[in-house]
């Protein structure tokens, strides 16, 4: 198939491009999410975005923090941000960060205030951003403008036969044309950490990379109390027939095709080489993951399942696809492309894939995902250690 | 190209994958190599479901199974060729 060399995307203010065109009101914190669900309550066409976190934390866990709070503003696919904290520092400090992209973003705080004269006033800001960001259309953007991340979820043995193929399938083709791609799941590369090591696409790419699953897998080693079964894999993953982490771990990299990577970044980092296939540090646990790559600047989500994980993202679309025949059958309200006529070898990966591109065209032009009609916001925040 | 029953990854694997809804007990499954689309016949001994392995030959204690041509565990009880491959007889060598 011929692949269409442009998409309808949301042009910003720093040379980035949306997929979608979302005014968001981001808490700092977990106390200020009654104040930001009352104002995304009072204004329409604006989404708060609660979390549990964001007091207290010191160090690498609070630099994550940050790094979370303000690459999710900062994400092409939003187009206007109010911030809303507890204290004037960190809420301004948040505020800073997302500015630098020159798009609206603005921060109040609650302190010496009091909730309902907060909420009256950033009110007051997210209307005037939301009426402003609705004017905004789409226009004709160049492929290369889409970021990609992936990440499987409820895995089975059919995610590693046929829908992590798919997904590698699509990035061998869409990497030629410029897009940044994006794997994590540190975890659930371990048995197939060496072959993964050697796709770095440098000596320092790939020690960087062993380093990182190293010391993931150091701290697993550390925690662990018994051999991880049901935690991974999962009992879903055993129920589909998955049987030790290293088959999951396989099934998982089947995800990036024949690419290699060219950098590894920390958890919601964003990359700076330019186009190309990044591996970002992440939790295998799907709205982790999903939160931390959209906060390092992805603006469009692959996400292959077997047994049928229902995650969604408030503010990067969450593109599922399945190759398991029972989960595209029973759970269909959840699945945006349907590849197990795969197993029954009806359809060869290349047909998969250009199947899959299609999709995630459609997807990154407008059309909802299954996750998103069906209200799936899921935004977790990764924690590294307990807060001081 | 006839529907296969069982898929397998790689010509080094010692287990297949069951890509039907279940295989029946005493089923002489249709097994396709993705790696070198050759067809192979393997017996069923269990009914076992859509996802799940069937070893495709004797595997004794402590022998590897591979998948994806690679290692992905190691036997703990021992299995006969056309037997259901999971948590019951294998484990991880890493955690």
């Amino acid at each position: 198939m011929s692949i269409p060399k442009s998409f309808l995307g949301y042009k910003r203010e720093n040379g980035r491009a949306g997929t979608r065109n979302h005014v968001i009101i981001l808490p700092v914190d977990d106390i200020s999410n009654a104040c930001a669900e009352a104002v995304a309550n009072n204004i329409k066409g604006t989404i708060a975005l609660p979390h549990s976190y964001g007091r207290l934390q010191f160090g690498a866990d609070l630099e994550l923090h940050f790094r979370t709070m303000i690459g999710t503003g900062r994400n092409p696919n939003v187009a206007a941000v109010i911030v809303i904290g507890i204290e004037p520092k960190w809420t301004k400090k948040i505020v800073d960060g997302i500015a630098e992209t020159g798009k609206p973003v603005e921060g109040f705080h609650i302190e010496r205030s009091g909730d309902i004269q907060t909420i009256m006033k950033a009110s007051k800001k997210a209307q005037e951003f939301s009426m402003w960001a609705s004017e905004k259309q789409r226009e004709e953007c160049p492929l290369s403008d889409l970021w990609i991340s992936v990440k499987c979820g409820e895995s089975d043995t059919t995610s590693g036969l046929a829908s992590n193929p798919t997904v590698g399938n699509l990035m061998d083709k869409l990497e030629p044309l410029g897009v940044h791609l994006c794997f994590g799941e540190t975890s659930e590369l371990t048995g197939a950490e060496q072959v993964c090591a050697k796709r770095g696409a440098t000596p320092e790419a790939q020690k960087k990379f062993m380093k990182t699953w190293s010391d993931y897998n150091d701290f697993i080693l550390k925690e662990a109390t018994n051999d991880l079964s049901e935690s991974q894999p999962t009992a879903g993953n055993i129920a589909g027939g998955l049987t030790t982490i290293e088959e999951k771990a396989f099934g998982n990299f089947q995800k990036i095709g024949s690419r290699k990577f060219i950098d590894v970044l920390e958890p919601a980092e964003e990359p700076k080489k330019g186009k190309g296939l990044y591996f970002m540090d992440t939790s295998s646990a799907a709205a982790e993951c999903v939160t931390l790559q959209a906060a390092g600047g992805f603006n469009i989500h692959l996400f292959p399942t077997g047994q049928g994980n229902i995650i969604g993202n408030p503010i990067e679309p969450v593109v599922k696809l399945t190759a398991n025949p029972l989960t595209a059958k029973l759970m269909s309200e959840h699945v945006d492309c349907d590849v197990s006529k795969i197993l029954s070898r009806e359809m060869n990966l290349d047909q998969a894939g250009d199947k899959l591109i299609e999709t995630t065209l459609k997807v990154a032009n407008g059309r909802l995902t299954c996750a998103e009609a069906l209200g799936h916001r899921e935004f977790v925040m990764t924690k590294l250690y307990r807060s001081a | 190209m006839s529907k296969p029953d069982l898929i397998i990854h790689d010509e080094k694997d010692n287990v297949g994958v069951v890509v039907i809804e279940t295989t029946k007990k005493g089923q002489d499954c249709n097994a396709w190599i993705m790696e070198n689309d050759k067809t192979v016949n393997v017996p069923s001994t269990n009914n076992v479901p859509l996802g799940h392995k069937i070893a495709l030959k004797d595997l004794k204690v402590g022998d590897t199974i591979f998948k994806y041509g690679h290692d992905i565990g190691k036997v703990v009880k021992e299995i006969k060729k056309g037997e259901h491959v999971h948590v019951h007889n294998v484990k991880t060598k890493k955690w």
